[in-house]
């Protein structure tokens, strides 16, 4: 994996713990509209990052669309991945 | 359903190869209070939930708690992947080893395999949710212990994260609880 796709799959699960976060606060607190604007937010951004990701890189779940070969299996799948370059 | 998204949920690092602290970190991969225990006790109470917002959070700690067991089982990995049989021949690795070469597997730092006799799901939601309160916290326990014991800042500092969403899940348990009260009072007077 090069800078470049490390900077992007960090930045993906940057923003995806990130709406962790707000899914878990929203289920207990579904009227905050503060933290419904975070979460729409934050959504918008995750969305444009995993299509970059995966139009780069690979599917990171099946439900996306892959030329050929199938992009899904491509390595290093998450317990491979060196996380210090 | 579930749909798998091919990424961890933390950067995991390991610093340097340590059969001995896989050996104890593998306390939260099938220990009684670790990852799996959490998992599939919040995902299997969901059922008798009465309030929504109960039934989406155990649905989505549940969830969380399987992306917490991938971590567990990634630092497991990278503490031996490298490791030659010299290093761990000797270390509490060594009986792991013999059984499951260097796979993680669901059993706890002494050894007893993972059981369903570490959880209950009693149909009751009072009764669920502070057990699900208490798992949080024995689970928080549990990583300062590891904390105290790990001399290898990668891991260290993924133990630390795991901690820290133990007391946020601690916290949003006792909201839920707080609701499904409510709702059962409710219930009761009108
Ligand atoms: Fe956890
Ligand atoms: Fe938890």
């Amino acid at each position: 994996m090069d800078r470049e796709q490390m900077a992007l799959l960090k930045e993906i699960m940057e923003v995806g713990f990130l709406l962790v976060e707000t899914n878990l606060y929203l289920d207990t607190h579904p009227e905050d509209e503060k933290a419904l604007r975070l979460h729409n937010t934050y959504s918008q951004r995750y969305d444009e990052l995993t299509s970059l990701y995966e139009a780069r890189y690979g599917l990171l779940t099946f439900t996306g669309k892959s030329g050929c070969p199938w992009s899904y299996i491509n390595g290093p799948w998450p317990w491979e991945v060196n996380f210090d370059i | 359903m579930w749909i798998y998204e091919k990424r961890l949920q933390y950067p995991v690092r390991v610093d340097t190869t340590n059969p001995t602290l896989a050996a104890m970190i593998i306390e939260q991969f099938g220990g009684a209070d670790g990852e799996l225990s959490a998992g599939i006790r919040y995902l299997t109470q969901r059922w008798t939930m009465p309030t929504n917002q109960a039934k989406a959070l155990l649905t989505d700690i549940g969830t969380e708690e399987l992306a917490h067991w991938e971590i567990i089982g990634t630092l497991v990995w990278k503490l031996v992947k490298d490791a030659t049989i010299d290093q761990i021949k000797g270390t509490p690795f060594e009986a792991h080893f013999v059984n499951h070469g260097k796979s993680p597997f669901p059993h706890n730092a002494a050894g007893d395999a993972w059981s369903a006799k570490f959880i209950n799901s009693k149909g009751d939601p009072i009764a669920d949710l502070h057990e699900d309160m208490a798992a949080e916290q024995k689970a928080r326990a549990t990583y300062e212990w590891l904390i105290k014991i790990s001399d290898d800042p990668g891991v260290t500092d993924t133990l630390r994260f795991l901690r820290e969403r133990e007391i946020v899940h601690f916290q949003r348990f006792g909201e839920a609880l707080m609701i499904v009260q409510e709702e059962l009072n409710r219930k009761k007077y009108y």
